[in-house]
């Protein structure tokens, strides 16, 4: 049985959304009040399981008497604020921060990312031929996962889930500065060289797919990867007695990958190297 | 926290650059020789990962001593710190004047930024560079604004070593630059500070008036001139009186945003967290900025007693002074002036025998303009990657190490002074209604005398210049940096106040006034703005770290063109520069486009 801890109970707060009443809890953002409404907004960096790290700015939303526009996914409502979300100004600075992501990061297996690039009719090619791109090779230096950077849009996800909101391993980090930051190992090495211990809880929050098992890498390579032929199978981990729950995503009766539910009271969606990587013996048919 | 670390070992020499910062290791837990008693326990845990702030002067050790930081003196000083080493190796790359590369012990910055490029820097580059290429033992990099504007074009040498050796060449010749960079130790002495200050000796500045004046190494000097009757009178008044004359006064920020101090002081006093930080922000990074170099250098008791008084008011027993790292005279003052005040009882458990304690601790910056970014800078302090954070929560809630923080400019700290020795009246009487007090202005350019002004605020652009001695053919005049914004030639009679020119729709900014004239084409200033931009930025938000790129693409693209033929690419500058100002998470972003915007609406560039 899944146990939802309640929590205190908390004050309702009340604030308007593009003129209509809206009443959250306090404590809630303004993303998580824009949802309850049923507005879509769109989001990359924030993650459901991390705190919000508003770094790539395609939430932000127009609010009464701020200077600039604010993210919706860190700022906390409060009362009597005025937030308007599909304001020109708004949908402007959106277009314009997935434009520039699109121009620059290889966006192919972002989730939702060309249905906004039409929604808002973004035209990433006007920064014309010769706009600068992150131009990164796929790293493959170990057997489980594969960080191809030229996907990453630097949402500091995996640094998150890797340090002290999660894993407490601390193996990645943001190196660099500016267009040339890029996520890291120390001595940028190989992540055979680094403190990695391979919990993959940094794929589970990657939403580009920069970060993705090695068995995707492969099949989306060779062109065998098919969600549509998928299925998922939530379970729990054999392995200890702590119970995590594992998805098995199956194709052709093969296990593929292997990720965990977020909304888990327990694991919040991490596990360690054994639930997300040994599925092995699971099909070994000898 | 189980950290891993890899097989590199430090050199001798790296680690005794640590050790003289930290003190040798007590343990193998922290990189000494393994003994049995180790086996028996571990130690680390909170007290260990407590010093993460000495990570950044840990830097600077290696770097000062070695010249570049190697694997293994990044990982001895982790172990020393118990920092995972790939944070660790994500704030060493974060700075400018660190490198994770061996390189030679010596680097000469050289600067290509505005004042200097006007100057003829990119001639003096060319020809540095073509005496000391490979294998002349000096690192040439070319560098953003090094605060040297008055003596434009300017370079800085720094040689590795113990203890690191530093040259200033200003104004640079090839000869003077490559001597400051091969014998740093028999370089000509730079000129006092007092020749940056055309006024220095004049009646009626407040500000300045001890620059030139006194010995900037005497406290008996200093005190001889009216030193420390400011934190007398504070002790009289106490912390609420301090902060009622500092509002009463109309002070405004100095370092660009012009926040009433006042109100800052009194929001951070009133907290009920403890314990409450100071910090001065002497991070002065903004191209055309010196000021706040010059008050350093020129009168730096002056700074230790208005910290002092800031600190008194705001409850804060800690002061910390997030210096520049590419002023190495300012910051040879400031240990001395600090360490004398520390030995005279004017700073410590008992300042001026008035029962409060109170104490500096001198930060280095290591090559970042956005540590200058308030909370940027504070987590260049705490030890990580200088990255803004957003806000809410503000620094006078939850700042420096998460506690309340006040934090102001080196001018904005010099002005409680008068403030308090004159009293709130007197001061506000200074200047106009809503800018109250006087204003350093750092002025550059094609100007006869260029250097820092002190002026009433009110005072005309017009006024400015024709003391500074403006050339003939001044075509622009950039006010506020690269952050500001371009005025044009007839337009002089803009006042400088906060409202003034905002009213004129450009900025104050930190005072820069940087005048040009016709030799060098505008498009060539604008793209070395937009290379600022993209350089600094931390890479944090999208808008700022893809879009200060695509803004020097632009630009690139149109540095020939004009009318119809650039027309499109300005479209799409404005386009990005709108996303920018409205999305970007700091200052930094919001304001990377606004120098361009000015040229191309107010002087008409590219038409």
């Amino acid at each position: 049985m899944t146990v939802t801890p309640l929590g205190i109970p908390r004050r309702l707060l009340e604030f308007t959304i593009d003129g209509e009443q809206a009443r959250v809890p306090e404590g809630s953002t303004i993303l998580d009040a824009c949802r309850a409404a049923g507005k879509d907004i769109p989001t990359l960096c924030e993650g459901d399981t991390l705190r919000p790290k508003n770094a790539c700015r395609v939430c932000v939303v127009e609010v009464e008497g701020s200077r600039t526009l604010v993210p919706a996914c860190s700022r906390k409502a409060e009362p009597g604020m005025e937030v308007r979300t599909g304001t020109e100004r708004a949908r402007h600075s959106r277009k314009i921060v997935l434009e520039l992501l699109a121009s620059s990061v290889d966006l192919s297996t972002t989730p939702r990312v060309a249905e906004w690039l039409k929604e808002y009719e973004a035209k990433p090619d006007r920064f014309g031929p010769d706009a600068a791109r992150l131009n990164e090779e796929p790293r493959v230096d170990n057997d489980l996962y594969v960080r191809d950077y030229d996907k990453c849009i630097l949402c500091y996800k995996c640094v998150d889930a890797c340090g002290d909101q999660w894993q407490n391993t601390f193996a990645i980090s943001v190196a660099g500065r500016g267009f040339d930051a890029r996520i890291a190992v120390e001595h940028d090495a190989p992540l055979t060289d680094s403190a990695c211990v391979y919990c993959g809880n940094c794929i589970e929050v990657c939403p580009t797919g920069a970060l993705s098992f090695k068995s995707e890498f492969d099949m989306r390579a060779a062109g065998t990867w098919d969600e549509s032929r998928q299925t998922e199978t939530t379970t729990v981990c054999a392995y200890c007695g702590v119970g995590c729950n594992l998805t098995l995503h199956v194709q052709d009766n093969e296990i593929v990958k292997v990720t965990s539910p977020h909304d888990n009271p327990v694991t919040h969606g991490n596990l360690c190297i054994k639930g997300r990587f040994g599925y092995q013996h699971v099909q070994n048919r000898d | 926290m189980d950290l891993h670390f890899g097989d590199s070992k430090p050199t001798d020499e790296e680690r005794a650059a640590v050790d003289a910062l930290l003190g040798p290791p007590e343990s193998s837990w922290e990189g000494a020789d393994r003994s049995d008693a180790d086996l028996r326990w571990a130690r680390g845990g909170r007290a260990a990962r407590d010093r993460r702030d000495l990570l950044l002067p840990g830097l600077h050790a290696i770097n000062d001593r070695v010249g570049w930081i190697s694997d293994g003196a990044l990982d001895y000083l982790c172990r020393r710190l118990t920092v995972p080493p790939a944070e660790a190796y994500g704030v060493a790359t974060f700075y400018a004047m660190f490198s994770v590369k061996p390189r030679p012990a010596t680097v000469l910055h050289v600067c290509t930024d505005l004042a200097c490029a006007a100057a003829g820097a990119p001639e003096l580059c060319a020809g540095i560079e073509e005496r000391l290429g490979l294998g002349s033992g000096v690192s040439v990099e070319r560098s953003p604004c090094l605060g040297l504007c008055e003596r434009a074009p300017a370079a800085l040498a720094i040689k590795a070593g113990d203890p690191v050796r530093t040259a200033v060449s200003a104004p640079a010749t090839v000869e003077e630059a490559v001597l400051a960079a091969s014998a740093p130790d028999s370089a000509p002495e730079e000129p006092p500070a007092a020749l940056a200050v055309p006024q220095a000796g004049q009646d009626g500045l407040t500000l300045l008036h001890r620059v030139g004046v006194v010995d900037p190494a005497s406290l008996d000097d200093y005190r001889a001139h009216g030193g420390y009757t400011a934190l007398r009178r504070a002790f009289e008044l106490g912390p609420a009186g301090v902060i009622r004359e500092v509002t009463d006064s109309g002070l405004a920020g100095r370092g660009g945003a012009a926040f009433p101090t006042g109100r800052k002081w009194q929001a951070t006093a009133s907290q009920p967290d403890r314990p409450h930080y100071l910090v001065c922000n002497a991070d002065e990074s903004e191209p055309g900025t010196f000021k706040d170099r010059v008050l350093m250098e020129g009168d730096p008791y002056a700074l230790v007693e208005a910290m002092t008084i800031a600190g008194y008011a705001t409850g804060a027993h800690q002061g910390y002074l997030y210096l520049r790292g590419e002023y190495p005279r300012a910051l040879h003052r400031l240990e001395h002036a600090i360490a004398q005040a520390r030995a005279r009882g004017l700073l410590g458990d008992d300042v001026l025998g008035q029962g409060y304690a109170f104490d500096i601790e001198i930060r280095r910056g290591a090559g970042a303009y956005i540590c200058g970014e308030e909370t940027a800078l504070f987590n260049s302090i705490e030890g990580y990657r200088g990255e803004p954070r957003s806000k809410p929560p503000f620094p006078v809630e939850k700042g420096l190490f998460g506690k309340p923080t006040v934090e102001n400019n080196v001018e904005t700290l010099v002005n409680v002074l008068p403030i308090l020795t004159m009293g709130a009246p007197a001061y506000a009487a200074i200047g106009t209604e809503r800018s109250t007090g006087p204003k350093l202005f750092c002025v550059s350019g094609t100007v006869e005398r260029p250097g820092v002004y002190e002026l009433p605020l009110g005072a005309t652009l017009g006024d400015l210049l024709a003391l500074a001695g403006v050339r003939d053919g001044l075509r622009a005049v950039l006010l506020g940096g690269a952050a500001g914004g371009f005025v044009r030639a007839d337009e002089l009679d803009i006042p400088l106040t906060f409202e003034g020119t905002r009213e004129a729709g450009t900025t104050l900014g930190s005072g820069v006034v940087m005048a040009f004239d016709d030799s060098v084409p505008l498009p060539r200033l604008l793209l070395r703005i937009a290379e600022f931009f993209r350089d600094e930025s931390c890479g944090q938000c999208v808008p700022c770290r893809v879009g200060t790129v695509r803004q020097e693409e632009a630009l690139h693209r149109i540095a020939e063109r004009t009318g119809a033929a650039a027309a499109g690419d300005i479209a799409l500058l404005r386009e990005v520069g709108r996303a920018m100002r409205d999305a970007s998470i700091c200052g930094l972003g919001q304001t990377a486009w606004n120098a361009v915007e000015s040229a191309i609406d107010r002087l008409g560039a590219y038409e």
